[in-house]
């Protein structure tokens, strides 16, 4: 169990107008992730599903059933919230045991959901130590280990991995994943970090300014972004767009090149962009290339990490013809 | 900080304000343990030299000390007892969204700002005169005997009238404490099927402890001193029925003229404020360790 479907979801504070409408529909099992620059309404999309904040108008199904104004403990979901919110007065396992506790499950059936969820989260030996004694990543399975024991119909995530160190967010990105696949439950997760997107997703929903400009898998909006916005927020380092005279060769209002499908040459080459680099950016795998394009600007070209451009070299950039995104006026997907 | 000049100059620069602190303080502390041992009547200024402790085995040996000591517990615990319970129920309700919150907030915390007093005439004649005090007339509409509340209920008077004053101060700090509980761990509770009861006790109260410990002891610390209140209404009585220690220090040594048993009342009430605090300290005081 555990599809939720949204039909027509507004939301205003006041007279401010956060979501315009939204319609969408989450499958049983699936992992979608809202993505989206801050204040695009993901995060108030999350609060609008667990029931924290009430919709303006429109319906929301859980399990085919109208929880629209439902209290969020009727409608048996699970959140982990960003600052993980966990009971600081409480012990590892009372915060875990919290929810059974509150549903008045018998003891010995709170004991071992919770033997269950500290194994499967690798909390055992914490259990009896309090939120402040433990590390951010610690924190965080807490709190997910609170979700586990009330069986939820699906997990809200708001931005979890927000406040945990880069080498741990990934760590707990596949910690993640894994316990999706694991437990088969529906998952919505909400973070800004298109990488998280990509990585986690069945699929993902693009939202900008409380509309949904894509919902597909993370390789479709890859390979088949809808319009410019998404095909600027999905790919890192992000797509390059020309627009101008340049992109009216190609029968378009703006064109779009990811930085990997370019090649790159120091001798002139008949329809390449000629250019200056500017910044080479060199991680060892890969090198990223700042180059003053003329006429058209700054471009990130992706090469391996084996080139040596430096600072004032000159380059000429082919972009891969099968690989260039056209945009109309409106920014569609051409 | 850091190093040992500035460490030495920064002793030197804060050594006057030291010294004049520590003989303001202990020059009146040592009068009072002086006096207490000699016989000082200004009724009898004949009677002087050494006394022994006959000061002190006529204050604690006099029947009125005991109900004092009495008095003084029931009006600390009863004023705690109403502040913190009041305090936490106003706080829940300031904490609220309303129109007019700030305003509020100005309106409760206001009783605060009255001296003592002032607050005590107040209640005296504004609302407990038994002829035309508000709540004799209250009385009267209901076709009731007006109640003379100093006379009847001495202490229980006294107790409303420094919990009114004492519940804006409870109120603040506990409203303070709870708007510091962070929304996401309420709203986690309440994903987690707590409904507002099981909020409050298993979340907001256990935020608010911190708060409400140092509620109770700074009140006790100003509530063991409380003589404003009772000069001004009950005068200490009816007989010894509203004397605190701090009243009956002022009874013996000041309307009694004895200085010597007055001071020994003092050095009294002073030890017995170090008892209720180590009590205190060990009862509540584990709320304070972060």
């Amino acid at each position: 169990m555990g599809s939720i479907s949204l039909s027509h979801v507004k939301k205003s504070f006041g007279e401010v107008q956060i979501i315009p409408d939204i319609s969408l529909d989450i499958k049983e099992g699936e992992f979608v992730v809202f993505v989206g620059p801050s204040g695009c309404g993901k995060s108030t999309l999350l609060r609008l599903i667990a029931g924290l904040e009430d919709t303006t108008s429109g319906t929301i199904l859980l399990d085919g059933v109208d929880m629209t104004k439902a209290p969020p403990a009727r409608r048996g979901l699970a959140m982990v919230f960003q600052s993980y919110a966990l009971y600081p007065h409480m012990t590892v396992r009372d915060n875990i045991a919290f929810p059974l506790k509150m549903a008045k499950a018998p003891k010995e059936v709170i004991d071992q959901k919770v033997e269950y969820a500290a194994r499967t989260l690798n909390l055992s030996s914490y259990l009896d130590r309090r939120p402040r004694a433990l590390s951010g990543g610690q924190r965080q399975r807490v709190a997910i280990g609170r979700a586990i024991v009330r069986e939820p119909k699906a997990f809200l995530f708001d931005e979890p991995l927000s406040n945990l160190d880069a080498a741990l967010r990934v760590n707990m990105r596949l910690e993640i994943t894994e316990l999706h696949q694991q437990l088969k439950t529906t998952m919505i997760y909400v973070t800004h970090d298109q990488v998280e997107a990509m990585t986690m997703a069945d699929r993902i929903v693009v939202l900008n300014a409380g509309r949904v400009e894509q919902f597909g898998t993370p390789l479709d909006l890859y390979k088949k972004p809808a319009n410019r916005f998404v095909a600027g927020f999905i790919g890192s380092p992000r797509m390059n767009f020309v627009d101008g005279p340049e992109a009216a060769r190609y029968n378009a209002s703006a064109i779009g090149v990811r930085p990997e499908h370019f090649s790159l040459a120091t001798t002139p080459m008949p329809g390449a962009w000629k250019g200056k680099v500017g910044v080479a950016e060199q991680l060892g795998s890969d090198t990223f290339l700042h180059v003053h394009v003329d006429g058209l600007g700054l471009m990130t070209i992706r090469t391996d990490g084996d080139q040596t451009f430096g600072h004032g070299d000159d380059v000429y950039l082919t972009p891969d013809p099968a690989r260039i995104y056209r945009f109309d006026a409106a920014g569609l997907a051409l | 900080m850091a190093t040992a000049q500035t460490r030495t100059l920064s002793r030197i620069m804060m050594a006057p304000a030291v010294i004049v602190l520590l003989i303001w303080m202990i020059v009146p502390l040592v009068m009072t343990l002086w006096f207490s041992f000699q016989n000082y009547s200004l009724i009898n200024p004949m009677m002087t030299g050494f006394a022994g402790w006959a000061n002190y085995v006529y204050v604690i040996g006099d029947p009125s000390f005991i109900q004092s000591l009495v008095n003084t517990l029931i009006l600390v615990g009863g004023v705690l007892l109403i502040t913190i319970i009041g305090g936490t129920l106003l706080a829940l309700l300031l904490d609220q969204p309303i129109w007019g919150q700030g305003i509020l907030r100005i309106i409760v915390i206001s009783p605060f700002f009255v001296m003592p007093p002032v607050a005590a005439l107040i209640w005296k004649n504004g609302f407990m005169h038994p002829g035309y005090g508000m709540l004799a007339h209250l009385w009267k509409f209901f076709g009731l005997q007006p109640i003379d509340w100093f006379n009847q209920y001495p202490m229980f008077s006294v107790i409303v009238i420094v919990a009114w004053q004492w519940l804006p101060f409870a109120t603040l700090i506990l409203l303070t404490a709870l708007q510091s509980l962070s929304e996401e761990q309420r709203e986690a509770a309440e994903m987690d099927g707590a409904n507002a009861i099981n909020r409050f006790y298993h979340i907001i109260l256990p935020h608010m402890a911190r708060a409400i410990t140092i509620v109770i002891l700074i009140q006790t610390i100003f509530l063991l001193g409380i003589f404003a209140e009772i000069r001004v209404t009950t005068g200490g009585g009816p007989g010894y029925a509203s004397t605190n220690i701090a009243f009956l220090v002022f009874r013996t040594g000041i309307l009694s003229n004895d200085i010597g048993a007055g001071s020994a009342g003092g050095v009294v009430a002073v030890v017995i404020a170090n008892i209720v605090a180590i009590f205190l300290m060990r009862a509540v005081g584990k709320n304070l360790d972060a």
